[in-house]
C-alpha cells in the first residue's frame, strides 16, 4: 500500500507525538524519581551547614552532602583566626549574685580546650572587698581589654587583639618569653611548662588559632572567647555550661546579651544600668570587654565567714 | 732622665705586663675545672630542653625567676665598662688608666652572656628569629634586644682599638710563643706599625666611640628596667626604675672591678701597676655609686611605705617583715649601708679588706635584683585560688640554679682568656704616661 504524502505526515506526527508522550512520561517518571530520591536525601539529612571557604566566601550545604576532603589549611585557618568575624563586638556579662562556684564553666572549658587541671582560661575566684563586706565567688576569664597590656608588650604579635573583640594567642608564633603574663593584671594567662595533656592525641591536628589545639609546650594559652564557637553561631563553652545563670554573651553592636542557661536575650544597656554593672578595675585602664553585675541578694551561703587575707590557701 | 733610663724602663713595663700571656699549668688546671663546671651545667640545659620550662620552679604566677634577675644582674654588671673609661675617662681622669681594660672586659664578657641567659629562659628558644622576623617595635624585648646588642658591639670595639698597638707588642716581643698564637697576633694587629697617623686615627675612634656609648649604655639598663616598669604589677610600677637599676648597675660593676684588680694584681705579679692608691681611688668610686644608690632605695621604697596602698602595702610588708625580709634586710645592710660605713675608713681602703667588702657588694647586688624581680610576682592584684602548692611561691630548682651557674662560668671563661691572650692592662698607654711622668719630673 502506498501512503499519500498526507497520511504519511499524518503517520509522522502520530509517531512524534507518541514518542514525546513516551518521552514526556519517562521524564516525568524520572524527575519523580530524582524529587523523591532528592526528599529523602533531605529527609535523612535536613540540616544545613554554613563554611568559610579559603578565599574567604560564605557557603551554604547540606551536612550530608559534605565529605573531609582535605585537611584544614593551616594559613587559612590562621588567616581567619587573625581576621575575626566582621561587624560584631562580643563581650562578656556575669551575674556574681548568681554564681555558686559549681565551676561547671571550668570543666567545659579545660575540656575544650585540652588543658591540664592547674591551667585555667577561666577559674572562679571566692572573693572579699574588705573584712566587712560580704564575700563573693567571681568567675574570672580573660577580660578581652580593649587596650590590653599583653598585646602591647608581646614582641613578636603572637597575642593579638581582634576587632570583634576577643584577643588571642597564636601558639605557632609565641616564642615563650611570657612578657604578657607579667604584663597581664588580672592573671588571665597560663603556660605549657611541659608537654600539654594531650599532647599524644592531637598531634595530627592542624592548628586552629581560634580553639588553641593543639597546645604546645612552651608557649601561652589563655581564655579565646570561644572565638571557633562563635564562628558557628554558638555561645562560648563556659557560657553554655553554667547551671545557674551566670553568664550572659552577646554582641555589643546589636545592644543584646543571652543568658546561656535560659537562652534568654535581653538588651545588654538595660541590663548593666539596672544592675548597676560595673568593670573589674577599670582605673588601670585596660578597658575590660567583661562587666560584672554585683553580688546582691545572693541565694545561697558562702562556705566560709570570712577569706579575707586567706588567699594563699587556695 | 737619659733616654736608655726611659728604654729601660719601657722594657721593663713590656716585659712585666706581657709575663702572664702563657698557657701556664695553673691556667689549664683553672681552664679544665672551668669546663667540667660548664659541661654538667650545660647537662641541666638540655633536660630544660627536653621537658620544657617546666623543670625550673617557675609556673603561672611567678613566671620571671632565677633567670630574668641574673639577665638584669649581668647587663647591669656590664655598665661599669661606660662608667669607668667613657665618664672618668673623658673628664680627665688619669688613674683610670690601668684598669681600662679590665672594665672593658667584664663589659664585654658580661653583656654577651647577658643575651645568652635570656634564651635559657625562653619557652620557644627555636623560635628566636622570630624577634627578627615579626618583631614588633611597641614591645620593650625589642628595644632591649637592639641596645644590648649596639652596647655589645661598641663595648668590643673598645676592648679591641686600643688593643691594637698592644697586639703589635705582643707579636714583636713574645718570641717563645707557639706559631698559631703568633698568626693570631698577626692577624688582629691589623697590621699595625705604631705610625702616628694609626695612632692618630685609633684616637679619634675611641674618642667618637666613648661618647657614643654613653647614651647606649644608659639605655640598655634603663630599657631592661622598663621590662618591669611597663607594667601594672604592684612593685614594678615604678617611675624611677630606670634611673634606679643604672646607678645600681655602677655598684654591682664596681665591686666587679675592684674583685677582677684584686684576682690580676695577685695571680699576674701587677703590684706595680695596680696599687694601693688605685684601690682607695676605687673604693672612693664605689663610696659615691653607693651613696647615690642608697639615695634611689629610700625613694623606692618610702615613698610608698608611708602611703600604704593597698597593693603596696602587701607587697612591702613581705619585703619588710615578712617572707622576704631576711633577704631585704641582708642585701640593704650587708650589700650597701656597712659597706659604706667600712669605706670611709682608710684601712678599709686597702686591697684586701676591699675584696672582701667588694663580695660582699657584688652578691647583695645579685640578690637585690632578685629581690626586685620575684616578689611583686607573688602578689598580683586577683588572689591565687585552687592552684597547686607550687604555684604561690617560687622556690628555683637545681637546674635552674646549674644553668645560671653556666652563665657565671662563661663570664669567667671569657675573661681568663682575653686575659690570657692579652695584656690586661694596656702596654702602650703605660709607656706614654710613664714618658709623660719621666718629662714632668725633668
Amino acid at each position: 500500500m502506498e501512503e499519500t504524502p498526507g497520511e504519511k505526515l499524518k503517520s509522522t506526527r502520530r509517531k512524534f507525538i507518541e514518542r514525546l508522550t513516551l518521552i514526556g512520561a519517562a521524564g516525568l517518571a524520572g524527575v519523580t524519581a530524582l524529587y523523591s530520591g532528592y526528599k529523602f536525601e533531605k529527609s535523612k539529612q535536613s540540616k544545613k551547614i554554613r563554611l568559610l571557604t579559603a578565599d574567604n566566601k560564605l557557603v551554604e550545604f547540606d551536612e550530608g552532602e559534605l565529605k573531609e576532603v582535605v585537611k584544614p589549611d593551616l594559613t587559612a585557618l590562621q588567616k581567619r583566626g587573625r581576621e575575626g568575624l566582621a561587624g560584631h563586638r562580643w563581650l562578656f556579662v556575669i551575674d556574681l549574685s548568681k554564681c555558686q562556684n559549681a565551676r561547671k564553666c571550668i570543666g567545659a572549658c579545660q575540656g575544650a580546650h585540652h588543658l591540664r587541671p592547674e591551667q585555667y582560661h577561666i577559674n572562679t575566684l571566692q572573693m572579699q572587698d574588705s573584712p566587712e563586706t560580704a564575700p563573693y565567688f567571681m568567675p574570672k576569664p580573660c577580660q578581652h581589654c580593649d587596650n590590653p597590656p599583653c598585646v602591647s608588650v608581646c614582641p613578636v604579635d603572637a597575642t593579638f587583639k581582634r576587632g570583634d573583640g576577643p584577643v588571642l594567642i597564636d601558639n605557632e608564633r609565641c616564642i615563650g618569653c611570657r612578657f604578657c603574663i607579667a604584663a597581664c593584671p588580672y592573671s588571665a594567662r597560663s603556660f605549657n611548662w611541659i608537654e600539654p595533656i594531650d599532647a599524644e592525641k592531637d598531634k595530627d591536628l592542624v592548628y586552629n588559632v581560634e580553639l588553641n589545639i593543639p597546645q604546645k609546650k612552651g608557649t601561652i594559652t589563655k581564655c579565646l572567647m570561644s572565638s571557633d564557637r562563635l564562628r558557628e553561631g554558638k555561645l562560648p563553652y563556659c557560657v553554655s555550661a553554667c547551671p545557674n545563670g551566670v553568664y550572659y554573651f552577646g554582641d555589643e553592636n546589636e545592644d543584646a546579651v543571652t543568658n546561656g542557661t535560659t537562652k534568654e536575650t535581653v538588651r545588654l544597656s538595660e541590663l548593666l544600668r539596672d544592675n548597676a554593672g560595673y568593670q573589674l578595675m577599670p582605673e588601670l585602664g585596660t578597658k575590660p570587654r567583661v562587666y560584672y553585675l554585683p553580688p546582691k541578694d545572693r541565694k545561697f551561703p558562702f562556705p566560709e565567714k570570712s577569706i579575707f587575707n586567706n588567699n594563699e590557701k587556695g | 732622665m737619659s733616654d736608655s733610663k726611659i728604654n729601660s724602663s719601657k722594657e721593663k713595663i713590656i716585659q712585666d705586663l706581657l709575663r702572664p700571656i702563657n698557657f701556664s699549668l695553673s691556667f689549664k688546671i683553672w681552664m679544665g675545672f672551668l669546663t667540667v663546671g660548664l659541661l654538667v651545667c650545660l647537662y641541666a640545659y638540655t633536660i630544660q630542653l627536653q621537658k620544657g620550662l617546666g623543670v625550673t620552679g617557675l609556673r603561672d604566677y611567678v613566671s620571671w625567676g632565677m633567670y630574668i634577675s641574673n639577665f638584669v644582674f649581668f647587663v647591669a654588671s656590664s655598665l661599669i665598662g661606660m662608667l669607668i673609661s667613657s665618664v672618668l675617662g673623658l673628664s680627665g681622669q688619669k688613674w683610670i688608666t690601668p684598669i681600662t681594660r679590665i672594665a672593658e672586659i667584664i663589659a664585654v664578657a658580661f653583656s654577651a652572656v647577658a643575651g645568652l641567659v635570656i634564651i635559657s629562659d625562653m619557652g620557644r628558644p627555636d623560635r628566636l628569629i622570630y624577634v627578627l622576623t615579626h618583631g614588633r617595635l611597641q614591645s620593650p624585648i625589642l628595644w632591649d634586644i637592639t641596645v644590648v646588642t649596639t652596647y655589645v658591639i661598641i663595648s668590643t670595639l673598645l676592648l679591641y682599638l686600643p688593643l691594637l698597638p698592644d697586639i703589635a707588642i705582643c707579636k714583636n716581643h713574645l718570641t717563645t710563643i707557639p706559631r698559631w698564637q703568633k698568626k693570631i697576633y698577626d692577624i688582629l694587629s691589623l697590621g699595625w706599625s705604631d705610625k702616628p697617623e694609626q695612632t692618630e686615627v685609633i684616637k679619634k675612634a675611641v674618642h667618637i666611640l666613648l661618647i657614643l656609648i654613653i647614651p647606649v649604655a644608659l639605655a640598655i639598663h634603663t630599657v631592661t628596667s622598663w621590662l618591669f616598669a611597663s607594667t601594672l604589677r604592684v612593685g614594678w610600677d615604678s617611675t624611677i626604675f630606670g634611673p634606679y637599676f643604672v646607678v645600681g648597675a655602677f655598684v654591682a660593676g664596681t665591686s666587679a672591678v675592684i674583685i677582677a684588680m684584686y684576682f690580676f694584681r695577685k695571680s699576674y705579679k701587677l703590684h706595680d701597676y695596680i696599687t694601693d692608691f688605685h684601690f682607695d681611688k676605687m673604693a672612693k668610686l664605689l663610696i659615691l655609686v653607693s651613696l647615690v644608690y642608697l639615695y634611689f632605695n629610700i625613694n623606692e621604697y618610702l615613698v610608698p611605705a608611708y602611703k600604704m596602698k593597698q597593693g603596696d602595702a602587701v607587697h612591702l610588708h613581705e619585703i619588710f617583715a615578712g617572707r622576704w625580709s631576711l633577704m631585704f634586710w641582708g642585701i640593704q645592710l650587708l650589700g650597701l649601708i656597712i659597706p659604706l660605713i667600712l669605706l670611709l675608713f682608710r684601712s678599709m681602703r686597702k686591697p684586701f679588706p676591699m675584696l672582701i667588702i667588694a663580695i660582699f657588694v657584688f652578691a647583695g647586688s645579685w640578690f637585690k635584683r632578685y629581690l626586685i624581680v620575684v616578689p611583686p610576682e607573688e602578689h598580683p592584684y586577683l588572689p591565687i585560688q585552687y592552684e597547686p602548692k607550687g604555684f604561690h611561691f617560687y622556690t628555683p630548682t637545681l637546674i635552674e640554679i646549674a644553668i645560671t651557674l653556666a652563665s657565671f662560668i662563661l663570664v669567667l671563661m671569657i675573661i681568663t682568656i682575653l686575659s690570657k691572650f692579652f695584656p690586661v692592662i694596656p702596654v702602650k698607654e703605660m709607656i706614654h704616661e710613664n714618658n709623660n711622668i719621666d718629662s714632668n719630673e725633668k
